[in-house]
């Protein structure tokens, strides 16, 4: 099921579009760089450094889709993945076939984590490239202050994707949840796009402090950690625990409601 | 060699109406049967529960021998083909790429393999070697439902379950589909397909099933769900003569006449319709006829056809409560 499920991806408009344009995004801020260059000695973010280190620019990527296109990204994957098989009526034809109703669901999400694989790794290697060409490659500098060896530097990128794409696959699960519920992709789409946006508000209210550690997104960006040195890994810990439990929990209802549920579609 | 298909005290209740009501049914392996009922009868309903889509409220199904849970691996369903309802694909894909999709979808090695290895065949089987290539969204509905039918053979099926197979067909389609279907029975595939159109049942199935409300309200070959008694088609000099002697035969019942008039004998020529039971038979009908000096120009039998019989069952008369 796995298998097919990404075969089957490989041939739809969708999977190509989002490629291009995750990937649009490390080239247009390496573009808007050499456009227009930030003023020497301005602050320590992504971006700035980006123009002394090419190997900044995937990390600036990441952080800009971070909070918005990636979590559209598993919207779109996860909230059509169920949902429009019932709603194409080929969801019946899989089950007949038959197919596990468990290894449907694991099978899709299976997929769905590997295609945000793919766009991490797409973002990751566009910036690479850009960033690399036009403001090249060597020590990195931490935003501690000290340096890093370009291998080093390399393997805490990898590390940083990796764990971008834990978080959003947390968010895959619940939207995979919500995929279930329903026969409308679009509205799964939109419902796992809402809970991203409603969590980021939830996060910004700091009288809603209480309810920051359970949040998605409060661990989204933590993959700066890796650029301190030391690094510490607690933010990141907790992250990748939070991620794993909605992961659990959502994938876990996701199945209960397809093995009892009534294919009617 | 026990049957194929077996469904007992199977039921379905939605929101406590149920759609199908204690429906038992069995059917031996090789029979091509046809499952017969109206729109709304719950014939749709049976093939999913049969198929492991949908949890029965009660009773269970087993299809060859194995008992069907939704949700559970029924390993069974691997030796069955499948057509329910509208037949769906993903638009994108091409007919073979969605054949090939489905047949890699599960099911062990070498399953998968024999799969693929038919797709060819089961395309040309249907008439869609040609256009195989097209992407869906490129098909006709009579294309589709061909390509259903394909990917229903892909698995060489010892059972296949058609829910309304020739929607979207046309005549020669029908047709085609009709033989194609025999072909396979006659080969030892047990086929149950659901029709609410009974020119297909009739000509081809060896036994019929009739389904009204949830229920089996009548099975067997279609001959044998022809009512019992004759009807007869009788055309006399004199009817109103005739009616009188009639009366007096044991087992025969004349039809009123629609229009009974006062010039009913300026019409010698118009028909006497008579119902037959037993011990009354065409032969002594006539010769009490001819016997009471009547001249009998026409006798005639008259077939009552299957879709008059289906029609009685399903008419709200005739269901059991």
């Amino acid at each position: 099921m796995f298998r097919v499920e990404l075969g089957k991806s490989f041939h739809r408009w969708r999977t190509w579009l989002l490629a291009v344009v995750l990937g649009a995004v490390p080239a247009l801020i390496v573009v808007a760089l050499v456009l227009n260059p930030p003023p020497p000695g301005a602050g320590g973010d992504f971006i700035s450094l980006a123009t002394r280190n090419g190997l900044f620019a995937p990390l600036a990527a990441l952080a800009v889709v971070q909070p918005f296109l990636l979590p559209l990204t598993a919207g779109l994957l996860s909230g059509d993945a169920i949902a429009g098989e019932a709603s194409a009526g080929t969801l019946r034809y899989l089950l007949v076939r038959p197919v596990r109703r468990s290894a449907f669901v694991l099978g899709k999400y299976a997929a769905i984590v590997v295609l945000l694989c793919s766009a991490v790794g797409i973002i990751v290697a566009v910036g690479l490239l850009a960033g690399g060409l036009t403001f090249g490659l060597g020590e990195v500098p931490t935003l501690s202050g000290s340096t890093l060896s370009l291998g080093e530097a390399f393997l805490r990128l990898l590390g940083a994707g990796l764990y971008a794409v834990a978080g959003v696959a947390g968010l895959a699960a619940v939207g995979l949840f919500i995929s279930s519920l329903t026969e409308s992709g679009p509205g799964a789409t939109v419902a796992t796009v809402a809970v991203a946006i409603i969590g980021q508000i939830l996060g910004a209210l700091s009288s809603l402090e209480f309810l920051h550690p359970y949040l998605l997104n409060t661990y989204w960006l933590a993959f700066f950690e890796l650029f301190r040195s030391p690094v510490s890994f607690d933010l990141m810990g907790q992250g990748l625990t939070v991620f794993a439990a909605y992961a659990a929990i959502f994938l876990g209802l996701a199945l209960t409601v397809m093995s009892r549920r009534d294919v009617l579609s | 060699m026990s049957a194929a298909l077996v469904a007992r005290g199977l039921t379905k209740t939605y929101g406590g109406v149920a759609a199908v009501d204690g429906l038992d049914l069995s059917v031996e392996p090789g029979t091509l049967y046809g499952f017969l009922g109206p729109n709304g009868a719950g014939k749709t309903t049976t093939i999913r529960i049969m198929l492991g889509l949908i949890h029965a409220s009660a009773g269970e199904v087993e299809v060859l021998g194995e008992p069907v849970t939704p949700g559970k691996g029924v390993a069974a369903l691997r030796r069955v083909g499948a057509l329910v309802e509208e037949p769906a694909f993903w638009r994108y894909l091409s007919g073979r790429k969605n054949l090939e999709y489905f047949a890699r979808a599960a099911g062990p090695a070498d399953d998968r393999r024999a799969r693929l290895g038919r797709l060819d065949e089961a395309l040309d089987v249907v008439g869609l070697g040609e256009a195989a290539d097209k992407k869906i969204k490129a098909y006709s509905q009579g294309m589709r439902q061909r390509l259903g039918i394909a990917r229903a053979l892909l698995g060489a099926p010892e059972v296949l379950l058609l829910d309304e197979p020739t929607n979207g067909l046309d005549p020669q389609g029908i047709a085609e589909m009709r033989a194609l279907l025999r072909r396979l029975a006659d080969g030892g595939t047990t086929v149950f397909v659901s029709s609410h159109l009974l020119a297909e049942v009739e000509v081809a199935c060896d036994v019929v099933g009739v389904l009204a409300r949830g229920r089996l309200v009548a099975e067997g070959p279609p001959s044998n769900l022809r009512p019992a008694g004759d009807r007869l088609r009788v055309t006399v000099d004199d009817p109103v003569r005739a009616r009188k002697v009639l009366a007096d035969v044991e087992g025969v019942i004349v039809a009123a006449d629609p229009a009974p008039g006062d010039d009913a004998g300026d019409l010698p020529a118009a028909p006497l319709h008579l119902t037959l039971t037993r011990p009354a038979r065409a032969a002594a009908v006539n010769a009490t006829l001819v016997g009471a000096g009547l001249a009998v120009s026409e006798l005639t039998p008259e077939h009552e056809r299957l879709e008059d019989v289906f029609l009685d069952l399903v008419g709200d008369d005739h269901v059991p409560r």
